[in-house]
């Protein structure tokens, strides 16, 4: 084994490299690494753009978690809406990607289900609006009225009691997206040979075989699955700006970067506003290395089931 | 005998069960979807009809060529809004797939020092919403002077850690034998990145096309933040200048939905066999 050769290639090969992941790893480092350090140095500032940015300390945050109600109020939206969105999306698109798996027509039906999440967020949460609508023209409004559940329409969008129903509502409908999608992929090629030796080995129905043989291969799936989910959960604003309007009513579906926008971009105190931004990242990169610990160390056990199927 | 078909009974009566929440599931995704469709083609009196109609009677084409041909209050036609859309999502794809195929191999194939480390923060990218960036980007926007450019909103998406993530897992799966073998004959690196290792990844990039240009296609959070001026705004932005209250509105809106999503749906349905393939690698060990 002549060592020196190898390495000259290689260093050739290292130089082609990094060539080849400049273009990604210069936008990558510009618009996201930079950015979040960035905005952890901006939190602890005064700045409005004008002038120089002016170090003040935790005041922002003083202020923020202690000062602001209407923050604590987009907080606790943000975290019921995550909360009740986040796992019921996922365990929705599990769910509906297990039960997929074993139709024939599953290509169609899971169209349909994904169809929603690449809707326009925006867009869909419009014809919702018409949908949800507070008068009797409203078609939730007019079935529940002719089913006699009520009697007068409820203002949907526009009663803060109601708006962040419609919000989640919404929200889950759109929930059925890439993480669907993952799942439904990686539940086509689990190990056929792995059910046939459950069979003799005893499993009896499809939930054992669910629970102790799919479950434990899909782990890499459900561990992107789960990533994906709470950062997008967490950073809920598409849907309750355009069902409610910034701010809503009475801040009802005021979220965590609705917060985020409308002191960066309407008041302009970037600072506070990077704050903001600041406990969203703390908060949800807390909640996903929670998740991601607790499914990779499964993970080993997995890996060592499939390792021994393959040898 | 007897105890197995009871079992049988069983699992039967367990599935049926199931088969209705599928079902349901299934019309709770479908009916809005519906009601877009056979909203965008009511004619104005029929949006007015009490009680109010889930199907159209009359179809008519009305909202569309409103929608198309109207100029709006600003004077902007929905034409330019479609074409700012579209130049935009394309160029995103195309960026998106160029640079992350081609960082993607470099990490897993070429291993540059480095790279691995690279490749941990872009996975702890992953786990924050994109969001939290927003203030520092802007202020990176505005100094590149970019406010109000196509590029404020490609290139920050089209360097989105998701597309590097599904890249590198999928190029983990080629065979280094394929790529020694091409070196071994004399093939330069970007000969045999461009010849035989870019062929392979179609599914891939088939995957990262369709994710990135629906998210670039439906991106209304950048758009808020980086465009003001009317000219260049996109279709998620223009919807705020369609919409309104009363059901007047409740064609062009649903028409402009539709707009949107059909030309998603139709991609969709071709590549969703490359998709699946795709998304076998895309999960995360830890």
């Amino acid at each position: 084994m002549s060592k020196n050769p190898k390495k000259t290639i290689l260093t050739r090969q290292q130089i082609i490299g990094y060539i080849m992941l400049s273009p990604f790893a210069v936008c990558f480092i510009m618009f996201t690494v930079l950015p979040v350090l960035t905005a952890v140095w901006l939190s602890f500032t005064e700045y409005n753009m004008i002038q120089p940015a002016e170090f003040i300390g935790l005041n922002n945050y003083k202020l923020l978690l202690l000062g602001d109600r209407i923050f604590i109020t987009a907080l606790k939206n943000t975290l019921v809406f995550a909360v009740i969105v986040g796992p019921i999306g996922y365990f929705l698109s599990f769910f509906a990607a297990w039960v997929l798996n074993q139709f024939k027509f599953r290509n169609i039906l899971a169209l349909f289900l994904y169809i929603p999440s690449v809707t326009s967020s925006v867009a869909i949460s419009a014809v919702w609006s018409y949908i949800f609508s507070g008068d009797r023209y409203g078609f939730i409004n007019n079935t529940l009225i002719e089913m006699g559940i009520i009697d007068e329409p409820i203002l949907w969008v526009s009663d803060p009691q109601y708006i962040m129903t419609v919000v989640i509502i919404i929200s889950l409908w759109m929930s059925m997206g890439n993480g669907f999608l993952v799942f439904l992929a990686g539940l086509q090629n689990c190990d056929k040979s792995l059910y046939e030796a459950g069979a003799i080995d005893g499993v009896k129905s499809r939930w054992q075989e669910l629970k102790y043989l799919t479950l434990p291969q899909m782990k890499p799936q459900l561990l992107y699955g789960a990533i994906t989910t709470i950062s997008g959960s967490f950073g809920v604003f598409d849907v309750p700006v355009a069902l409610a309007g910034l701010p809503s009513p009475n801040y009802s579906a005021h979220t965590v970067v609705a917060h985020l926008y409308d002191y960066a971009f309407q008041r302009f105190q970037m600072g506070y506003a990077a704050s903001v931004a600041t406990v969203l990242f703390v908060i949800t990169y807390f909640v996903g290395s929670i998740v991601m610990k607790s499914l990779s160390e499964n993970d080993k056990d997995g890996k060592k089931q499939r390792r021994r199927v393959l040898q | 005998m007897k105890n197995i078909s009871k079992e049988k009974m069983k699992s039967y009566r367990n599935w049926f069960f199931v088969y209705i929440l599928i079902a349901v599931l299934v019309a709770f995704c479908l009916l809005p979807i519906v009601y877009m469709i056979n909203t965008a083609f009511k004619p104005l009196y029929e949006l007015y009809i009490f009680p109010p109609e889930f199907f159209v009677k009359n179809p008519t084409l009305q909202n569309f060529s409103d929608l198309l041909l109207a100029v709006s209050s600003t004077s902007v036609s929905y034409l330019r809004y479609i074409f700012n859309s579209l130049v935009v999502s394309c160029i995103t794809v195309f960026v998106t797939a160029t640079i992350s195929s081609m960082g993607g191999y470099a990490v897993v194939k070429l291993k540059p020092p480095g790279g691995k480390v690279f490749f941990k923060i872009v996975i702890a990218a992953l786990m924050f919403p994109a969001q939290v960036t927003t203030i520092p980007r802007y202020l990176i926007i505005v100094n590149l002077g970019l406010v109000n450019n196509y590029l404020a909103l490609i290139l920050p998406v089209a360097s989105s850690a998701y597309y590097f993530f599904l890249m590198k897992q999928f190029i983990d799966q080629f065979p280094d034998t394929l790529i020694e073998a091409a070196r071994i004959d004399g093939c330069g690196e970007f000969k045999t990145f461009l010849k035989i290792v870019m062929p392979s990844l179609a599914p891939a990039w088939a995957t990262l096309m369709v994710f990135s240009f629906v998210a670039s296609w439906n991106d209304y959070f950048s758009a808020l933040i980086y465009i003001n001026d009317d000219v260049m705004k996109t279709l998620p932005l223009a919807i705020n200048t369609i919409s309104g209250s009363g059901f007047g509105r409740a064609g062009a809106v649903s028409a402009s939905a539709m707009i949107m999503t059909l030309p998603i749906v139709i991609v969709f349905i071709f590549s969703q066999r490359k998709i699946m393939q795709t998304m076998v690698y895309s999960g995360i060990k830890g």
